[in-house]
Formats: structure tokens, sequence, C-alpha cells
């Protein structure tokens, strides 16, 4: 078993380094300049403008040939240093997104869980009952292929404007400020409710087909017949097709919980919710190297922190793996 | 085995925690004291660092609200309010003395004095990072001749235009409080709870607001008589254009200074009010100009560049891309509010509008004609003409603007693409002089004309032109009549006239780039708890430290010094709001 895991852990430590070397190297390949863009924005006195881009491209690092940057981004990242970011400047990087992080999670961790649960349950259901399979499966269909801006725009405009029963913008109410009152939690819950139910209803459509299309593959197998045909009882079959069934949509899963930190991009867009995806965007427009690089780095990890979760998921809930494993020793 | 009740209780125990840890004295504001702003900012605050000015969109306030200025200006009616000094002049041409205003006080209760302001112009003496640091090519040696009293002594030839500007941009720092700090923490420190003499403090701030409350204290209320009317100020920022609207109709805005494409028809149905009650509906806040590239051909031609000025259809701009909400620019591109300074008969005689007729004769007799029959013409060596028209990625009404300049320019037979490259792209192609002609309206409200024309005329010419002449038009008789206008005081409105017209009169003859439209000072807003806005029909002077003047309604950063903050002292709250 260390064996594998060792193996397993080479193959993440070099996925690691490429994809933050990719990582660091993509938004250097854009064409344009962060410095001039951030102090375009100032519209400045021309001759300031000179000074300043020569005293802030020094400020970032910018100033040096790219391989001894890029040298230096290793060197500053194993010192936990992140950097500046650009288009927040002054504001180190590492503390724009552990400001923003908690709202996506918030919001993403109770979408994805509750959304998976439920999907599973409905999907499986649905694989048993053609009553089911008659409204449960065309509703997934019609969700999972919603555009989701479509939809968050829709729901957005009837319950918060036509209807005016929820806010539009906003993670709590704007006259507030943080406290500990139920009228605060209140405030949360209800800023929150829109943008969840966006995420649930789409990632539940998902969740449902998948798992209705893999139980009636699975009860189609040549294991499910031959255990129907040695007389087991429906109940069985069924207990080990779920448990075959249910192996990719634990793979989905953790591919879903490895980009908590940047699902919402478009909910928060939508919704007007703070959160890290709305900050990955004017990154981006912004050309923030350094907000870019860390936002992406916290998706990287989270990615193969997720890969590697499944890899000890499956160990515990597919025997084979394990079996697999022993032969492998052997 | 878990049981439900202990995961229950788990949860709660964590959502108590979790709410404790950003446990701070929290309060609900009351609607009736509390002013909903938003269309200023666009991102998280960073900093409340007035030093760091291309930042102060997301804490629009830190300067205007908090640090305060020497003058405010008031475009409108063309003046210099005496703010934090009392009153200021030049008693010989390089000598400027100034009177600090008696009586001020910062939030910490030090007195503002004569201190305060030399040292921060001392600061940008030092630091070579900070914005107004330019000034100091002209300025010798700032010295304080009294307790109140400042005298600027210049070289023998300050920039005077640019001085008025300053004046009135130039945010004063408390002294006791910024001399103990490096210069790394004055040119890049976020100085958090700011310190100063404004009508609002800092009060919190989160990843999509701002919150600012009164300062009960300040000295404008004092020595003024001025009464800003909301308790709070909570500037909301918003992801799209599409929820600000959304906010406006919920009335959860008071005051909107986004761009709602659809404002023209809110207006009229009654949700909101503008400052005109028809088109253009909005202020003119500053002008887009297309600058033509004069470094390739064919735009080196002033003949096809005048062609071009009356082949774009401006009017249908004005109409498709902006729903009525803009006014199409006086050829010489300055603002209404500078109107003073326009020749009228230069413009007259030289002027251009949409004429596509007239572009296809200038095209004509000046060589350009179709000769492999394509529909566009060639130049008069023969060679294509294939040209683009840029703006950044995103920027919709500018888009759709660009797509209207391209096809009025190919009816005139003249081949022009739209391109939208990321604004990274488009600033790099700009500021690097690689594109063909492009969108650019970086001269907003000002007291001087010569905003304007040292952003059009910008000199000399270099590598990287990062704040004007995209186009790298190289005029030295130009070049000398923007610096002639530089160093005319203000005082002299009669000379500074005679200059612009000799500018226009060579820009219009030259067209080196083509003023299309003033954008707007984007402002919607709600009856509902405030009221007495400023509009066209309310807006009579006020008299504030001895001048009479009008507001604005805007709370974009550098509009509270320009009308903002005497909008919030003459607000009335409606009673209608509990």
């Amino acid at each position: 078993m260390s064996r594998y895991f060792g193996r397993k852990l080479l193959v993440y430590s070099l996925t690691f380094f490429l994809a933050v070397t990719i990582d660091w190297m993509i938004p250097r390949f854009m064409p344009g300049d962060p410095v001039q863009t951030m102090l375009s924005r100032g519209m400045l006195h021309a001759e300031g403008l000179e000074v300043m881009y020569g005293y802030y491209t020094k400020a970032f690092g910018l100033d040096v040939p790219v391989w001894k940057q890029y040298l230096n981004f290793w060197n500053a990242l194993f010192h936990g240093d992140f950097g500046t970011s650009v288009y927040l400047f002054p504001q180190p990087v590492i503390k724009v997104i552990m400001r923003a992080v908690p709202y996506d999670i918030l919001l993403l961790l109770p979408a994805i869980l509750l959304s998976w649960f439920a999907g599973n349950k409905f999907g499986a259901l649905a694989a048993r009952s053609r009553w089911l399979d008659n409204t449960v499966s065309p509703l997934g269909y019609i969700l999972t292929a919603t555009p989701y801006m479509w939809l968050g725009i829709l729901l957005s405009w009837v319950f918060a404007i036509v209807l005016d029963i929820f806010p539009i913008a906003g993670a709590y109410s704007f006259a507030m400020t943080p406290h500990l009152s139920w009228a605060f939690v209140g405030s949360v819950l209800k800023h929150w409710f829109l943008p969840f139910v966006s995420l649930f209803l789409v990632k539940f459509g998902g969740w449902a087909i998948g798992m209705r299309n893999m139980i009636i593959y699975e009860l189609e197998a040549d294991y499910s017949h031959y255990l129907e045909a040695l007389g087991a009882p429906r109940r069985l079959v069924r207990k080990y097709a779920f448990r075959n069934a249910i192996l990719p949509q634990i793979t989905g899963l953790s591919l879903d919980l490895g980009v908590i930190v940047a699902g919402a991009l478009v909910t928060e867009v939508v919704f007007s919710y703070p959160g890290i995806g709305y900050l990955i965007l004017q990154a981006i427009q912004n050309q923030d190297y350094f907000l870019i690089q860390g936002c992406f780095l916290f998706i990287i990890m989270g990615v193969l922190l997720a890969n590697f979760a499944i890899d000890i998921a499956y160990v515990i809930v597919d025997p084979r793996t394990r079996l697999g494993m022993v032969g492998e020793g052997a | 085995m878990w049981s439900w009740s202990r995961v229950c209780r788990l949860l709660a125990v964590l959502l108590v925690l979790g709410l404790t840890s950003v446990l701070v004295l929290g309060q609900v504001f009351p609607r009736n004291e509390t002013l909903y702003v938003s269309g200023a900012a666009w991102g998280p605050p960073s900093d409340w660092n007035p030093f760091i000015t291309w930042s102060k969109a997301n804490t629009t306030g830190t300067i205007g609200l908090v640090y305060e200025t020497l003058f405010m200006y008031d475009p409108l009616t063309d003046t210099l309010i005496p703010w934090l000094a009392e009153s200021g002049r030049w008693v010989n041409a390089n000598t400027y003395e100034l009177k600090v205003r008696e009586g001020i006080t910062w939030t910490d209760d030090n007195p503002l004095t004569a201190n305060d302001v030399v040292f921060t112009f001392q600061l940008a003496k030092m630091y070579p990072a900070i914005w107004f640091s330019p000034t100091w090519n002209y300025l010798q040696k700032v010295t304080q001749t009294g307790p109140y009293e400042v005298t600027f002594e210049f070289t023998a030839n300050p920039l005077y235009q640019e001085w008025d500007n300053n004046l009135y941009n130039i945010a004063i720092v408390p002294m006791h409080i910024w001399q103990g700090r490096t210069e790394q923490e004055i040119t890049s420190g976020m100085n958090p709870n700011p310190v100063g003499s404004g009508a609002y403090k800092y009060e919190s701030h989160s990843e999509d607001r701002n919150v600012w409350v009164r300062n009960d204290d300040w000295w404008g209320t004092r020595l003024l008589g001025l009464n800003p009317a909301p308790r709070r100020i909570v500037d909301m920022r918003f992801s799209t254009n599409t929820v600000a609207l959304g906010s406006v109709i919920k009335g959860d805005v008071d005051l909107s200074n986004n761009f709602l494409p659809g404002i023209a028809h809110l207006t009229q149905w009654g949700y909101v009010q503008t400052y005109f009650a028809g088109p253009p509906y909005m202020l003119s806040a500053n002008t887009a100009v297309l600058f033509l590239n004069t470094t390739k051909k064919p735009m080196d031609d002033p003949d096809f560049r005048k062609a071009l000025a009356f082949a774009i259809n401006t009017p249908e701009i004005v109409r498709v891309a902006f729903a009525d909400l803009v006014k199409v620019a006086n050829p010489t591109g300055l603002l209404p509010s500078l109107e003073k300074y326009v020749d009228q008969d230069v413009v007259a005689r030289l002027g251009f509008s949409y004429n596509p007729s007239r572009a296809t004769a200038i095209l004509a007799s000046a060589g350009y004609k179709d000769i492999d029959g394509d529909g566009f013409v060639e130049a008069p060596d023969g060679s294509k003409i294939e040209l683009e028209v840029t703006c950044p990625f995103g920027w919709t009404d500018w888009m759709e603007a660009i797509k209207i300049i391209a096809s009025s320019a190919r009816a005139a037979g003249i081949n022009v693409q739209d391109k939208t490259p990321d604004y990274g792209a488009w600033n790099t192609a700009l500021t690097t002089g690689t594109f063909d002609m492009t969108l650019n309206n970086w001269a907003g409200m000002s007291n001087t004309p010569w905003t304007l024309y040292n952003l059009l005329f910008r000199h000399p010419i270099q590598e990287i032109m990062g704040s004007g002449n995209f186009g790298r038009y190289d005029n030295p008789q130009m070049f000398a009549l923007v610096d002639q206008l530089a160093a005319t005081p203000s005082s002299d409105e009669a000379g500074m006239k005679a200059v612009c017209s000799q500018i226009q009169e060579l820009m219009l003859t030259e067209m080196p780039m083509i003023p299309l439209w003033y954008n707007g000072l984007w402002a919607q807003w709600t009856n509902t708890c405030w009221t007495n806005w400023p509009t066209e029909t309310n807006n009579n002077p006020i008299p504030v430290a001895g001048v009479s003047v009008k507001r604005l309604p805007s709370t974009w950063s550098g509009y509270w010094q320009m009308g903002g903050l005497l909008t919030l002292t003459q607000l009335q709250p409606t009673g209608a709001c509990p």
C-alpha cells in the first residue's frame, strides 16, 4: 500500500510543479502590461507616470529577467508569500483570497453536498419507477441543459424584482454591519438563498441524470443478471448495482469539491455575491499576474487534494482497488 | 455512530463560533439617516491612502469625504471655492501666497495648520512616486510664513493652469500622523482607519461596500454653516450594471452613478430622476475622442483624417449605442462647461459634422479612389487601405459605437473593421502606438481647457505615450501653443481664449484626432427617501465660503470636490422612509 501511495504522491508532486509553472506562465504570455494598466486608471500627470511606472515595476519585481522572476516566484512561494495584488494594490494576494474564500465555501459546500445527496437519491429512485422517471428525468435534463447565466438572471428577476421577496445583491443587508443577532443571521440566509438555489438546481439535474443512467446500466450488467438467475432478492441486486453506480458519482463529487474556491464564478456575477470567482474575472481583465497566480494555485491544490481524496476513498469503498494493490505487492 | 442531534448540536456550535469570529459591535442603519449610492466602486476596497490615486475608484470618498483639498471647484460656474484654504493669490508672477483657514481640526482633534500643507507638498518633493511630484519641476520652495500662512515660490515659468488643477486635487494629510512613516508606507501603504479633516469618517467596509459615517464635529458646519444631511453613506459595489439597474428599480439605491442604458425610459416612466428631464438626461463629464495613428498610412494625411471626421455617423452612435444618454461633441472636443473657450468663428469655418457626401468629395479630391472595384478606396499611391478601430472588450457601449464608426466609414468607402481586444492588450497598443484608430476619454471635467489639450497633444513624443497624444501627432507649432496655454495665468481669460483659438484653428485644419461625443456624468436617483437633488431646474447657486456655486450629482472619485459634497449638504430626508 505504501508503494501505491508513494507512486501517487510522486505523480501529484510532478503535476503540482507543472501546473504551477503553467499557472505562472500563462498570465505573462498575455499581451499587455499590468503596471501600465494599473496606472492608466489613475489619469495621472504625464511626467509622473514615467517615474511611477519605473517605481512600481520594481516594487512588483517585474524589472528583472523572466527566468529570475520565475525563480523568485518559487522562492517566495515556499516562504508563503503570494505577492501583492496589482488590481487591489497594495493588498497582499493571500489576504484578498482569504477574505473572499468564506463566501465561496458558504455557497458551494451546501450546494454541492445537498445536490449530490438529493440527486443520487432521486436518480436511483427514478431508475426504478416509471412515474418518477417521467417527471424527474426530463426535469433534470432541462435543468442541466439550461444556460446557468440565464437561469440565474431569471431567478433574480422573478424573486428579487417582480415578487420582491429576496434581495438582489450582496452577502448581507447593506444596512448592517456583521454582528450576532437573529436579524443578521436572517439577512445572511436571505441573501444566500437565491444563489444557493440556482447552484443546487443545476447540479441536482446533473447528478440525478448520471445516477439514473448508471443504475439502469448496472442493472443490465452480467453480474446483475447472474445474481437474479441465482434467485437473489431484488433488494440485494439493487444494493450491488447502487454500490457500483456510486463510484463515478464519488469521482464527480470530489472533483466538484476540488474547485470549490472558484466554482461559483457566474453565480457571483449574476447575484453580485462576493467571492473569489468575481475576483478571478477582474484579475484576468486587469492582468493581475499575482492575483491570477494565487487564485489558480488554490484551484490546483484543491483539484489535487480532491484527486488524492478519491484515491483514498476508492480504496475504502471499492474492494477491487484493495485487491489490485495486494496483487501489485505480490 | 453519530446521531442527528449530535450533528445538529455541532453545527450550531460551529455557527456560533463562526459568527463570533466576525463579531464587531454591529448595528442596523436607520433608513431615513442613510444614503445608499453606487456606481463608483468596481472592486473590493483596497486602501485609504490618498496618494494612491488610481485605486480611489474602489474607495471613493477617501479624497473628498475624509481627506480634503485646499480648494474645491465648481465646473458649472467655473469657480474655485476656498476650502481648507481661506484664500490664495499670486503676489507676483512666481510667488503664490496661501492662507489656511483657521479653526479646522483633524478627526483626532489636532488643529490643521500651515504645517500640514507644507508637509504634504514636501512629501512629493521627497518621493517621486507621489502623483503630483512633477509639480516640483517648476515649484522651488514651500515655506511656512506664519501659523496659517504658506508661501510657494516658483521658477520663472510656473504652469498656472496645472497649479489651479492641483489646488483642488491634492489632498492634505496630517503631518503628526504621516511624518513617522517610511517611503513604502506613504507610497504603497493601505492607511487603514484614516484620520482626515472631512465631513465623513471611515466606519467599515467589506467585499462589496464602503460605509462612511458623518463627522459631527466637522469644521464646515462650524465655519461655513454646511450640514451634510445623511448620517451614513453606504457605497455599494455591484458585479454588473444589470444588478445595479435591478437595485435602482427595487429602490435599494438612492443615487446610482452607473451607466445604465435604459435610463431614458425609466426617467420617462417616473422610476428615476436625472439632471435633464429630456435628452441627453446627463451632464457631460468627458469627451470620447477617436485617436488616429498619424505614424501610419493613410492616417498621416490630413485630408484623409478630415474625410473620416465627416464620414462618422455620430448621431447614430448617440441614438443606438447610448440610447440618447450622451450628446454629440463640439468639433473642438471641449466640454460644455468649458464652452467659453470655444472659438465659434473657427468652428463655423472649419468644424465638421456627419456628412457622407462631403467625406467622399474630400477623398476624391485628395486622390483616393476605388481602383480594384471592391467598393473601398485605395490610397493615392494605389496601395490598399485596411484599417481597424478598437476599444476594450466588455465596454458594451463603446463596442457598439466602434461598430457604427466602422460601418459608417465603410459606407463612405473607407475599409474599417471593428476589433475588441482585452483591456491589457488594448492599453499596450494604445501606449506603444501600434493601433490604427481607437477611442479614449481620459480628459474629464476640469478648470482649464489645458487638461484636454494636454491629453490630445502630449509631448515630447516618447517610446511609450502613457497619458496622451496616443496617435503620436508631431507638430512643434501645436506643442508650442499648448505650452503657451499652460503658462498663461488663469486670471488672464482673454489670453487663454486667444491661445485656445489658435489651437482650435490648427487642430481643425489638421484634424489629428476626432472628438466624437461627450460621455455623461451618469447619475440617476429616486426621491423616495432623499430629495432636493440638483437638476437643470433645481440648481440655483448656493453661497459657500464667499462664492456662489452649483452642485453635481456625483459620487465618483474626484467629483466630491466638484460639487458632489455640496449635493450632500443640500439633501433633505423625505420622512417617507422609516
